[in-house]
């Protein structure tokens, strides 16, 4: 073994992972020379992070799904219905339920909470349903969800008959990111840096928690890299984010809009971490204890695992499909929102496709289609390297079948390559 | 037998797969401390009637009894409930997990905040393994990348942690080397000492020949019988099970 095999070893990291941010960072080197410096800028890594998130957020619960030995190819017409859902929810039914008498209550402050979280209530029923009909009636997922896939797609059309919702309330299109969805300079700090403590905090912890029954641990200096090189990944990224400047017109209008005092010297605005990206990291941290510390997800790896042993010792397959499926409809939503918010407008195409750019965000991740593996970071990872790859060729101006082309072989590739690694480390 | 009540007793077992009678009116009892020897060939329903009393399969009619009371086992978890605890042949592991997350799949243990306790889990699976296999050690690794040897001792370990009263072993030692089936013979004595009583299920007679104290043979679903095996020979034994025939004088004292 090499001396860098060695250490990597020593701090028991992930090699697969570190095999995706190298072919990541590869990836974004490459853009970088090829579009003349234009890739590697906070300007493009931050829209980057915004265009992620929508597919990523889905991407979290896929990845479940899968583990679980299910597939879900709703998920983008189920993003198209409940954009179209809640676009009129916030558009024609809540400004007329708070107005009263006085005509309707445009911009009113509750319509975006209302508005998602009807959309999340409706995701869930519908994702309910779906996992009934698999888990209890026992028709298979791919069965299921394909026809998920023309059914919610159809209703999204039925919801208007085609016609598209826009513009969507003020405050929701905050979810979307942009001038006026970012956290700007210091929030973005204090979420670095409270992202920062907790990393050490859960290092720290796991090690006093192993030390409780003398367990063998990890040397200090391998948990001292870890935490340093985590830290520095996430301060890196919101110094990255900090350092895009709102354009001048779209940061006094921001400032307009807060009733921020402008100072004499004028507007000066960062964007900092966008919403969206606040919202995938607060899901991905979320799903992840749920998929790892948790009962729940404990069962979801046992029963891609076995499906047999997972029934043998008692646990409820049925009951945990239909809560897997509603899960998946959960996150729909909240994609769903970012996704129309993003574009200021619901229209019945919105999420075409997203079933496939999750699925394969899922499968470049590093999870099997065969079940019982995958994680929720990895498939954040796959999501990024996809988009990556996709704006990387619309910025030299790859033509849009092309980029198809490319995504496609890329999927395939990695899938093979995450093959090739699995039977040399496994034997 | 020595007057105590059967710690399980099945009776009048009827179990069916769409028209076909897979397990056709068996009784068979058991008492604390007892090995009992379920023989047939492939298919002749001891599976079927096993997999009754740890809950994967229901029967269409019969009666359990567990201590003396009627219980009702509809599903694996209720079978844990009357501390009835299966290996099955296929050992039942979820090969992706590690030795602690299958030792504890279903049960597991959790912190006060609800999110589980792996650190406590993984203790007391390394305690109760390195009883059963000193040679275990591989215990952040799937379970898939364990030897025959030590996937059994998984799933024993999972019996004994949550201290099994009935015992069922479906084919234990079919997939195990010469030393591997030796341990597990040792650790069925010492259960049986511990007064836990097993079920063996095997359809090779000199896997449960020698631990065996009574042996049940069934054959195409029906019950041939049951003995004491100190009164017959290994090759009366053969006969009921391909015959379906009882022995000429152990028949009368099978049920003593």
């Amino acid at each position: 073994m090499t001396v860098v095999g060695r250490t990597l070893k020593a701090m028991e990291v992930d090699t697969r992972i570190l095999g995706m941010v190298g072919a990541l960072l590869v990836i974004w080197l490459a853009f970088h020379i090829w579009t003349g410096g234009l890739f590697i800028t906070p300007r493009n890594l931050f829209n980057l992070s915004v265009q992620t998130a929508s597919v990523a957020v889905m991407a979290c619960s896929m990845v479940l799904i899968i583990v679980a030995r299910h597939i879900d190819l709703s998920v983008g017409s189920l993003l198209g219905f409940l954009a179209m859902f809640m676009g009129v929810v916030q558009t024609e039914w809540l400004p007329d339920l708070f107005g009263g008498a006085e005509g309707p209550a445009f911009g009113h402050a509750w319509i975006w909470v209302v508005t998602l979280l009807a959309g999340i209530a409706m995701g869930a029923l519908i994702g309910a349903l779906q996992g009934y009909i698999i888990g209890f009636l026992a028709v298979p997922a791919f069965i299921v969800t394909l026809g998920g896939l023309l059914v919610w797609r159809g209703a999204a059309w039925w919801i208007t008959t085609g016609q598209t919702i826009s513009p969507l309330d003020a405050n929701f299109r905050w979810l979307g990111g942009g001038a006026e969805g970012s956290l700007y300079l210091w929030p973005s700090w204090i979420v670095g840096i409270f992202t920062c403590a907790a990393i050490c905090f859960s290092i720290w912890w796991a090690r006093r928690e192993r030390r409780r029954f003398d367990f063998p641990q990890k040397p200090l200096w391998a948990e001292y890299t870890i935490a340093a090189t985590l830290s520095a990944l996430v301060i890196a990224f919101v110094a990255t984010m900090t350092s895009y400047q709102v354009p001048s017109r779209a940061a006094e209008r921001v400032y307009a809009l807060r009733g921020w005092e402008v100072p004499e010297d004028g507007v000066h605005l960062v964007f900092g971490i966008a919403i969206p990206v606040l919202i995938l990291g607060i899901i991905a941290v979320v799903m992840t204890i749920l998929a790892r510390r948790t009962r729940f997800g404990r069962y979801v790896f046992a029963m891609g695992g076995n499906p047999d042993a997972a029934q043998l010792a008692g646990i409820n397959t049925k009951r945990m499909t239909l809560w897997i499926f509603v899960i998946m409809g959960v996150l729909c939503a909240i994609s769903a929102a970012i996704a129309s918010a993003r574009l200021a407008s619901a229209d019945n195409a919105v999420g075409t496709l997203d079933e496939l750019r999750v699925i394969a965000a899922a499968v470049i991740g590093g999870t099997s289609l065969s079940g019982g593996r995958g994680t929720i970071f990895g498939a954040i990872l796959g999501a990024l390297v996809m988009q990556s790859l996709q704006s990387g060729m619309a910025m030299v101006g790859v033509d849009a079948p092309m980029q198809n082309i490319v995504i496609g072989i890329v999927l395939v590739l990695a899938v093979y390559v995450d093959q090739l690694y699995r039977r040399r480390t496994e034997d | 037998m020595n007057g105590a009540d059967p710690l399980v007793e099945m009776r009048d077992i009827h179990v069916a797969f769409g028209g076909v009678q897979a397990v056709d009116g068996v009784s068979i009892d058991l008492y604390p401390g007892e090995v009992v020897g379920l023989l047939g060939h492939n298919g002749a329903g001891k599976s079927t009637l096993i997999k009754v009393l740890s809950g994967a399969y229901q029967s269409r009619s019969g009666e359990i009894y567990v201590q003396g009371r009627k219980a009702e086992i509809h599903n694996p978890r209720d079978a844990r409930k009357y501390n009835i605890e299966t290996i099955y042949q296929t050992l039942a592991l979820a090969d992706n997990l590690d030795a602690a997350a299958n030792l504890f799949l279903g049960r597991e243990i959790r912190q006060r905040n609800g999110l589980l306790d792996e650190v406590r889990m993984e203790a007391e699976a390394r305690q109760i393994l390195k009883r059963l296999n000193p040679n275990f050690t591989k215990f952040h690794q799937p379970v898939a990348s364990l030897s025959g040897g030590q996937r059994q001792a998984v799933a024993i370990a999972r019996a004994v942690y949550f201290e099994a009263k009935i015992l069922i072993m479906d084919e234990p030692t079919a997939a195990l080397g010469v030393e591997e089936t030796r341990m597990v013979a040792d650790l069925i004595q010492q259960l049986k000492r511990e007064g836990i009583g097993i079920f063996l299920i095997s359809h090779d007679i000199h896997d449960v020949f020698d631990l065996a104290d009574r042996l049940t043979v069934m054959k195409n679903g029906k019950l041939v019988g049951t003995v004491r095996t100190q009164d017959v020979t290994q090759d009366e034994v053969l006969g009921m099970i391909i015959l379906g025939k009882m022995p000429e004088g152990a028949a009368q004292k099978a049920d003593a």
